[in-house]
């Protein structure tokens, strides 16, 4: 367990389930949820740009949408699924990124793949923040133009690439879902 | 001799090799690493923007349950952080800048003390118990104020609050050129203090290894080596006995690039505390009191004869440098480098300018991404402007009439530049515009009311400064070489070291590029060390596009001299001389014979489990260094940016309806990456152009302190952009590459405020400062109108 010496008066237990895996943490309840991610899971693949909710860099879902985890207490996660980056590649995770796109051999999934294909990513720090957040759009708007897919991305920061090969990964993803879902369709009778 | 295989890496975009664990949440940044028993540093910060400290109170700190310790200056005792110019103090004032304050604070957020506790929010609240008091003093918030007769001195030592001041150049006769010239015009230009803002914001991990006897400091810099210089030296340790290890970064742009003070306490801390010691900077203090950069302020002239072609420039340029001097570039960096530099692109016969530091009750700045290129291409650019409007010529034509054309050309500050695409890339972008049908559909909004306007930035960029071209900015750390070591092991695999450092540029992959090109191996053979003062024998790592340039010719030439190692090798065994063999793929074949080869695996088993069977002339083992310098100039890449943008009546909105780059940076070891230094360079070009800017009120308090009031352009903001390349290789890197890092963030506010200014064109406004807010569009579109008359009411049915 963490070392809980400096933490306060007011301990508390609490159970989340990330990447569908049940965690037990004993924790100060202003801790928020992504310095419980990064700190006490040790899942550091969530990062921290801001900590007041614009930068977009601790993006994660909680039961399939995406949402900032450094506005968000720890506490308020229990009882809710919490996906985080290391789950999209993850051989086997259950965790609901909204898609069932997740390859089970530990490669990277076909959103992480778009995103290498279209140099979405230099410092790769906003990365994992930006695939979270396209995961859990994409899920909800598979039809996402491209147009639509450029101001979803509008809500995250990114310093290093100038933002056009984000928008591109994302799009090249979306539109090779569909067209597997499409040839899949036709195959069902 | 070089690799025979035909299918070069070299010149492709393969994919990076940092990608698959930075996508999978795998990629290691410094607030990543967590060491058992690690406690968390944050700092006491001056509240005021200019004072003497009368007391400091920590008792309260040190009730704080959870806290550790509370350190101030005295206690922790180190030296001061101290760069230095080789200069007389007649041109360069050397300032300590301590790593705590001591007795006196120059801006709001200089550290003052380090609580060290169990875990972050405890030292918080540390700081929250904290109570220092002030003698104040008279804030200095700007340029104009610090030199006004009487000011209060940020530094006693620096008369009228100048660290530096020189004037390089000053032709003779140049009073006579702007008297008789037929054609002057003038500009004034001003650009907004920025923040490089990484993502990732600062921060470090340091502990004490015993059994190394060394300081262990993780730190996310650019410049490892130079950290190690100054923690040694601030912790009078030698520099055997520190140790800097850089993991990943989440993007630099030359704010890592200058030695932070909370990085030096946190080493501090530790050494004290015997535990290790985490520091990571949250953004509030990232914006505030971490190094910024950008404000400049240019008074320049330019004298043209009657066809439009430049006879003189006389320029003035004042930069606010906060309050002090970073290390190792000091205050000098930008005016240095705007003095220099400024004739750019253009053959001009008669130059003057002086260059002036200025310091003030501002946080300090660093190198930012382009340093002073991005202002004096500015400058440049709306003179040409500018001549054009006086002179009745086209934009583009006068700038045709001006750029260098014969290659090698000496300029007037005596700089040589090598060959480059100036006329090319100028014309290229110009055609892509045209073709795309902006300048018809310019004409066609104009005709509708619509503000359209077209912009260009044609500009030259100096990139793989060696040792010679730092010494001629005399400055008395002197960088410029690079070194690599590659090694390969018994199983054929290659280990290649570099002195640069990457904080997103790709180094894995396209320093992997060259090696795997020189030694004709699989790109998955080889791996890249960088950032790591135990395992790199030195480095000056990345800054000034120097990576590919330095990093990359030596990381090429050490892999050139072990493939000679090889060939000698196997060319021992068969008992030829080595001229009669080369390297093929993962062999060496003998061009006597060609079916007769022996693989890397073979030989290097040779080298290291049979070494009996070398000649004595060979040593065991299969490593080969190699260190690269730049003797001349340095290479210049090039560009031409073309923007065509939008200004919006009602709420004076600048909005880029299109935006297109033609870049020459030599050959592109990976074009992918090269784009993509482009685009984010463009990015931050226009968020200078249009956004960012860090604001201070009269008390010298930062103004803009969140990502609230710091306006970070997002995907809504910045275009797609059409990049086009031209390549001009650079005749003395191993590969022809000249630097790329910076080009992007150079030519955008200049291209943004030709266009501007070109939709204004109708409104006979025009505006020479970045950043260009909607309110000064707003009041340019709307004319100071009569006050409109009153309804009509008789009218009204
Ligand atoms: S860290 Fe959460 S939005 Fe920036
Ligand atoms: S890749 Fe560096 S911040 Fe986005």
């Amino acid at each position: 367990m963490n070392d809980t010496s400096g933490l306060g008066d007011d301990l508390q237990l609490l159970t989340l389930d990330v990447n569908g895996t049940s965690h037990e943490v004993i924790t100060a309840p202003r801790r928020t949820l992504v310095d419980v991610l990064r700190h006490d899971l040790r899942l550091t693949g969530t990062h921290v740009g801001c900590e007041h909710g614009i930068c977009g860099a601790c993006t994660v879902l909680v039961d399939g949408l995406p949402v900032r985890a450094c506005l968000m207490f720890a506490a308020q996660a229990e009882g809710a699924r919490i996906a985080t980056v290391e789950s999209l590649a993850d051989a086997g995770s259950k965790a609901d990124s909204g898609s069932d796109s997740r390859s089970d051999s530990g490669e990277l999934n076909d959103l992480q793949r778009a995103f290498t294909e279209n140099h979405g990513l230099q410092c790769g720090f906003c990365t994992p923040g930006f695939l979270m957040l396209a995961e859990g759009f994409l899920a909800e708007r598979p039809e996402a133009t491209k147009e639509e897919i450029r101001e979803v991305v509008a809500a995250n920061l990114c310093r290093c690439t100038g933002y056009q090969t984000i928008v591109e990964a994302i799009d090249a993803c979306a539109t090779a879902r569909r067209a597997q879902r499409a040839a899949c369709s036709e195959e069902t009778p | 001799m070089n690799s025979t295989k035909d299918d070069r890496l070299v010149g492709r975009s393969v994919p990076r090799r940092e990608d698959p664990r930075l996508l999978t949440g795998r990629g290691r940044f410094v607030d990543d690493i967590e060491l058992p028993g690690m406690l968390h540093a944050q700092f006491v910060r001056s509240t005021v923007a200019h004072g003497v400290i009368t007391a400091v109170d920590l008792t309260d700190v040190c009730r704080v349950p959870g806290v550790v310790a509370v350190f101030t200056a005295s206690d922790l005792e180190m030296g001061d952080i101290t760069a230095q110019l080789g200069r007389p103090l007649s041109e360069f004032v050397p300032t300590a800048m301590p790593v705590l304050a001591r007795d006196r604070v120059r801006y709001v957020g200089e550290p003052i003390a380090v609580v060290v506790a169990r875990d972050p929010y405890t030292a918080e609240d540390g700081l929250e118990a904290a109570k220092v008091t002030y003698e104040a003093l008279p804030p200095i918030t700007g340029e104009e104020q610090a030199l006004a007769a009487g000011a209060a001195l940020v530094h006693d030592e620096a008369a009228h609050n100048t660290l530096v001041d020189v004037s390089l150049f000053a032709t003779e006769g140049i009073d006579d050129v702007f008297d008789n010239a037929p054609c002057v015009v003038h500009v004034e230009t001003r650009t907004g203090r920025q923040n490089a803002l990484p993502l990732e914001t600062r921060g470090a991990v340091a502990h004490w290894d015993d059994r190394e006897e060394q300081l262990v400091l993780h730190t996310c810099t650019q410049v490892p080596h130079q950290v190690r210089t100054v923690a040694s030296r601030c912790l009078r340790l030698d520099e055997r006995a520190v140790r800097v290890i850089v993991p990943d970064m989440g993007g630099g742009f030359g704010l890592k690039c200058a030695v932070g003070r909370e990085e030096i306490a946190t080493a501090a801390a530790a050494r004290r505390l015997g535990r290790p010691v985490k520091w990571i900077e949250d953004r509030k203090d990232a914006l505030s009191a971490s190094f910024l950069a950008r404000e400049q302020h240019y008074t320049a002239r330019a004298a043209f004869d009657a066809d439009g072609r430049i006879l003189g420039l006389d320029a003035d340029v004042v930069c606010d440098m906060g309050a002090y001097s970073c290390y190792p570039f000091t205050a000098g960096i930008e005016p240095l480098m705007a003095s220099a530099e400024m004739p750019g692109v253009y053959k001009v016969p008669a130059y003057r300018v002086r260059g002036r530091a200025i310091t003030t009750n501002k946080a300090p700045t660093a190198p930012y991404r382009g340093v002073s290129r991005p202002q004096y291409v500015m400058v440049a650019e709306r003179l040409m402007e500018r001549a054009a409007r006086e002179l009745g010529l086209d934009p583009l034509e006068i700038r045709r009439r001006n750029v260098i054309t014969e290659f090698p050309y000496t300029g007037v500050n005596g700089i040589t530049y090598d060959p480059g695409s100036y006329l090319e890339s100028l014309n290229l972008c110009e055609q892509a515009l045209k073709e795309a049908g902006w300048y018809e559909r310019q004409a066609a909004a104009r005709a509708e009311g619509r503000h359209i306007g077209i912009g260009y930035s044609c500009f030259s960029e100096r990139t793989g400064y060696g040792s010679a071209a730092f010494a001629a900015r005399k400055m008395e750390v002197v960088p410029g070489f690079d070194f690599s070591e590659v090694r390969m092991d018994t199983s054929g695999a290659v280990t290649v070291t570099t002195g640069t450092m990457s904080h997103g540029q790709s180094h894995e992959t396209t320093m992997a590029q060259i090696v795997a090109d020189a030694l004709g191996v699989d790109l998955a053979k080889v791996k890249l060390h960088q950032g790591d003062t135990d395992r790199i024998t030195y480095g000056w790592g990345s800054f000034a596009s120097r990576s590919i340039v330095v990093g990359g010719s030596a990381v090429g030439l050490a892999a050139a001299k072990l493939g000679d190692k090889l060939r000698a090798i196997a060319a021992a065994e068969w008992g030829i001389s080595p001229e009669g063999t080369a390297l093929d793929q993962g062999r060496v074949r003998r061009l006597d014979d060609p079916d007769t080869t022996l693989t890397y695996a073979h030989l290097a088993d040779t080298a290291y489990l049979k070494a009996h069977l070398l000649p004595k002339d060979i040593e065991p083992g299969l490593t080969a260094t190699a260190v690269f310098d730049v003797f001349n100039d340095g290479t210049f890449s090039n560009a031409t940016h073309g923007v065509v943008v939008e200004l919006h009546q009602g709420t004076g909105q600048v909005e880029i309806l299109a935006y297109v780059c033609v870049e020459d940076c030599g050959v592109a070891i990976n074009p992918q990456v090269v784009e993509g230094q482009c685009r984010g360079g463009i990015a931050q070009g226009i968020a200078g152009a249009l956004f960012e800017q860090v604001t201070y009120d009269d008390q010298g308090e930062p103004s803009a302190t969140s990502f609230m009031d710091y306006k970070v352009p997002t995907a809504h903001e910045i275009p797609d952009v059409s990049i086009h390349h031209l390549e001009t290789p650079c005749a003395f890197t191993e590969t022809g590459a000249k630097g790329a890092g910076e080009g992007g963030t150079i030519g955008a506010p200049a291209a943004v405020l030709n266009a501007v200014n070109d939709a204004l064109r109708p409104t006979g406004v025009e505006l020479d400062n970045t950043p260009i807010t909607p309110e000064t569009v707003h009041r340019a579109l709307t004319p100071a109108a009569p006050v409109p008359p009153a309804p009509a009411l008789e009218q009204t049915p």
